[in-house]
């Protein structure tokens, strides 16, 4: 076609078009998906982490190639963990079928959301995708990925890989979709969507408010800025060892990494010391200066940065390092908006302060928090039960890691925490769940409740599973069963009545033989009237 | 009760309009008169809400009034009107282009028309000039259009009317019958047979499996084409972008109209297999339409296009043609000595009442409880009930709704009684 008529068809309502058919596709196959049992779900979510894990190397690699941010290793990692590792932990959970509390005559029955509609960001693409997926497939939902433009296309892919895996082994068409040209216009679109119920909103502050604001659910995260606080009684090495991992992992791109180090005097220099044997380089005091002008030379923080190795940034800064540089440590005397090194950094920079004592350390937390990173994450090496008490009360953070590194251990990997990739930064964070995201924040649940009265008995609901063995429900009409594949032959029904079966040539015959009876007797009539 | 404003507007349009058509539905107690459109929904002058179930056709397939279609046209409008016929136009080729590419193999060249009776004189008028014959068959009872050939290929209620039956030209055969198919065909003289792929107007009866390719081995072995007339059951309504597809068959001729307009802005195509478009190359001014192919249209056509060929569509349409299917069974179990049979392919229904005419009361029952469906007017026992390939999970849920009550007063109606023998629906 020619450019004019292609610049004609081109209006700014196709996107938009194109989004809400995504989306009306989303609300059949959530509708279908929602009758699903535990084991056929299980087989979904199986089949779709095992695709995404048999990709988590080369979307790695693509990812690192389309954003520049992270490093390719840990991205295969976390995709290992977020596809694989995930579905290993959730194994034998069950978000599918009804559970009877027998002893308060309660059942409650699992609803899914219906349509999530998931943001992604650029520093964690593939990984975030994964997870989100792999939520919503285990909770029955449907999905609509929504990339950060930066990383479209290893998203877009990543979303894919999941969506085909899980149709091969049965799950509706649509059930997994991606916007694979994303845009601001068409995000709040979607958004405000009344087809959407819940928003997993990943990213940027604007865009976690803009979730917020779009008047439909949504479960937001947002900024991290993690202190982590070395004391006294703490073993220095370990310490050292476990914030250098954390700091250096894919390039410190997880917002639960360690912004500012703490460190009490007493081992302060024994945790540089051991920190520089594990990769940390301790920038001079008079290099401290171009860093920061690096880093937050205009007013913010240099997206450019964003996830490189710590030997570029510090050649950007005028900073000679050895190329083995994991992390830069960079000394500064204070927290807060006079200090930029004290706000977050999705790069392995990490602030080192020292402080006299622990009560002073958690001051300084708290300021850190108080800046940046509210409701999010805090880490502390301590071995006294009663300074992580007082550092866990005093913070406005909602996760703290002790004695581990904080970028995985706040994201539940070496800890009991849930394993996520969406960090809920809770009240404290305007955020609506202060967890770690998982499964049960995408559904609600139908609970049937009997009177407390002994004289009412409950029902008696063994052998009754709400969707599956009931047969059609609302007269068949909530749900397509055929999971958007064509459906050939008749209509679901056995004829039971002579008249009933729809024979095809014979009714047809009939029919025909019918029509050329009353035409002929209308034929005659009519001659008669005008004779 | 309609508004005195309804009446008063009802009865000029007996008087200045047309009065056997506007007393007809005065008569079937439908005194609809439609204003305001959108999505799927129709509003009556008095305002009340009806869920489009008609569709025109399938006129208005992805609904009245798409926002994508009235942008398309208001930037059309911009730069184009309807273009002169005469020449290439950047609209007209890149819609041809476009169809080329969707038909696939040799449908090679585009015709317009600027409407579906058009269209089909011209596929009638393509046909004859390829094989150099008069006749065309037909299936008795079928509607093609109401232009001068069309209008030959269709019931003779409308042809002999107007004095303008051929009816030595225009063989016509019972649907589903081979025999009578072969009779017609067999002494070589007929350039084409014409079918709708699933007849419309006669309550799309299905046809029976092997039937269509049948009679396309038929027209190969008797030397006649096969013209598919797409105007009802094309562009996505039986789950492919045409029903033929569906059925495996390959015309030489494809008719399509009304939903490739999207309800906006007329147009017709007539898709020709390249052997068979001899007279383009012949006489290229060989037929001639002014309005035929307007520019805009052409536009229109393609945006629809666009928006049927998303990889959302098969899925959708296929959501929605099931869940009708599901529900609509599920009503026939409820009243299952009145509402008797389910023809279905796609979004593409009839349903069919066991009753003289038995689809009008149906047709008044559903107009009273909010739905717009109509009867087929060559086989009034059976209900043409067309969904939209674009509606919504909760709009089926509430279309189903209102189909089971209406039927059910329907059912009492003409078989008296309360209400039909309602049965545990689980």
């Amino acid at each position: 076609m020619t450019a004019i008529v292609a610049e004609l068809l081109a209006g700014a309502k196709r996107p938009i078009g194109r989004a809400d058919q995504m989306l009306d596709v989303a609300e059949w196959a959530a509708a279908a998906y929602a009758r699903f049992d535990h084991r056929a779900v299980d087989a979904i979510v199986c089949a779709a982490a095992e695709a995404g894990h048999a990709k988590a190397a080369a979307l790695a690699e693509a990812a690192v190639k389309e954003t520049g941010f992270g490093v390719v290793a840990h991205k295969t990692l976390k995709n290992q963990m977020t596809s694989r590792g995930l579905y290993e932990h959730y194994r034998g959970q069950d978000f599918c079928s009804k559970r009877v509390r027998a002893a308060d005559k309660v059942v409650e029955l699992p609803r899914p959301a219906g349509v999530v509609f998931a943001l992604t960001p650029s520093t964690n693409p593939v990984c975030t995708v994964y997870f989100k997926v792999l939520l919503a497939l285990m909770t029955r939902n449907a999905i609509v990925v929504s990339p950060h433009p930066l990383a479209k296309e290893c998203s877009a892919e990543a979303a894919r890989t999941m969506a085909e895996a899980a149709e091969r082994a049965g799950a509706p068409a649509g059930v997994v979709q991606v916007i694979d040209e994303p845009n601001l216009a068409l995000v709040e679109h979607v958004m405000a969507s009344p087809r959407v119920q819940v928003i997993l909103a990943t990213g940027g502050a604007p865009m976690v408010r803009a979730a917020y604001g779009s008047g439909n659910p949504a479960i937001g995260v947002g900024p991290g800025n993690a202190p982590v606080l070395v004391d006294a009684t703490a073993d220095a090495d370990a310490a050292a060892r476990r914030i250098v991992e954390s700091k250096s992992f894919d390039n410190s791109v997880l917002c639960t990494n360690e912004s500012v180090v703490i460190a009490e005097e007493a081992v302060s220099d024994k945790l540089a010391a051991a920190m520089a044997r594990y990769g940390a380089v301790m920038v001079k005091d008079d290099e401290v200066a171009p860093l920061r002008q690096a880093l937050f030379g205009a007013g913010t923080f240099a997206v450019d940065l964003l996830g490189r190795s710590a030997a570029t940034i510090a050649q950007r800064a005028g900073v000679r390092v050895p190329a083995s540089a994991k992390v830069l440590l960079a000394p500064i005397d204070r927290v807060g908006l006079d200090e930029p090194l004290s706000r977050e950094k999705l790069c392995p920079v990490l602030g080192f302060i020292r402080v006299p004592h622990a009560r002073a350390g958690i001051s300084m937390a708290r300021a850190l928090v108080r800046m940046a990173g509210a409701g999010h994450s805090a880490a502390i090496h301590s071995r006294s039960s009663e300074t992580v008490m007082a550092f866990a009360s005093a913070l406005r953070s909602l996760r703290i890691v002790v004695n581990a590194p904080c970028s995985q251990g706040a994201a539940g990997y070496g800890t009991h925490l849930a394993p996520s990739f969406t960090i809920g930064t809770g009240f404290f964070g305007r955020s609506s769940v202060g967890e770690n995201i998982g499964p049960e924040h995408l559904i609600n649940w139908t609970r049937i409740a009997y009177p407390d009265d002994a004289s009412e008995p409950m029902g008696d609901f063994a052998g009754l599973e709400p969707w599956t063995s009931l047969g059609p429900l609302a007269g068949g009409r909530e749900a397509p069963m055929s999971l958007g594949v064509l459906q050939e032959g008749a209509p679901p029904r056995a004829p039971k009545t002579a008249h009933a079966a729809p024979r095809a040539a014979a009714i047809d015959e009939m029919a025909v033989l019918r029509e050329e009876i009353r035409r002929l007797v209308q034929d005659e009539l009519r001659r008669a009237l005008r004779s | 009760m309609a508004s005195p404003e309804k009446q008063q507007f009802i009865a000029d349009s007996i008087q200045y309009w047309n009065p056997g058509k506007t007393q007809a539905w005065q008569d079937m107690q439908v005194d609809l008169v439609i204003d305001r459109r959108q999505g799927y929904f129709l509003f009556d002058m008095d305002g009340r809400r009806l869920i489009d179930a008609h569709l025109n056709g399938g006129t208005y397939n992805i609904g009245h009034r798409h926002p994508e279609l009235i942008e398309v046209i208001e930037r059309a409008m911009t730069r184009f009107d309807m273009g002169n016929h005469h020449f290439p136009s950047l609209g007209r080729t890149a819609l041809a282009k476009e169809l080329a590419r969707i038909c696939g193999g040799d449908m090679h060249y585009t015709i317009y028309g600027s409407g579906g009776g058009e269209a089909i004189d011209i596929a009638i008028k393509t046909a004859r000039h390829a094989k150099q014959k008069r006749k065309i068959v037909s299936v008795m009872r079928a509607y093609h259009g109401h232009t001068g050939l069309a209008v030959c290929a269709g019931a003779e209620r409308f042809s002999t009317l107007f004095l303008s039956d051929r009816p030595d030209e225009f063989p016509q055969v019972p649907f589903n019958d081979l025999d009578r198919m072969e009779d017609a065909l067999k002494g070589r003289d007929c350039a084409g047979v014409i079918m709708e792929t699933i007849p419309a107007t006669y309550g799309f009866p299905m046809p029976v499996p092997g039937y269509l390719n049948e009679v396309k081995r038929l027209c190969e072995r008797y030397d006649a084409l096969y013209i598919a007339d797409e105007v009802q059951t094309g562009l996505m309504r039986t789950g492919t972008m045409w029903g033929y597809q569906r059925y495996g068959v390959q015309p030489d001729i494809l008719v399509t109209g009304k939903g490739i307009c999207g309800g906006m802005y007329p147009i017709a195509c007539v898709v020709v297999r390249e052997p068979y478009a001899g007279w383009l190359k012949q006489d290229g001014f060989g037929h001639m339409s002014t309005m035929g192919g307007a520019e805009i249209g052409c536009l229109v056509a393609m945006k629809t296009l666009e928006i049927l060929e998303r990889p959302t569509m098969v899925a959708h349409v296929n959501y929605v043609s099931e869940t009708m299917r599901n529900g609509l069974g599920r009503i026939m179990d409820l009243y299952d000595d009145f509402f008797v049979g389910i023809r279905q392919c796609g979004v593409v229904m009839g349903l069919e009442f066991d009753y003289p005419e038995g689809a009008k009361p149906v047709m008044k029952h559903l107009y009273e409880h909010g739905v717009w469906a109509i009867f087929s007017t060559n086989d009034p026992r059976v209900l043409q009930f067309k969904p939209g390939v674009l509606m919504s999970a909760a709009l089926c849920e509430e279309l189903l709704e209102r189909v089971e009550r209406a039927i059910g007063l329907a059912r009492a109606e003409c078989l008296g009684g309360a209400r039909g023998r309602l049965k545990s629906a689980a």
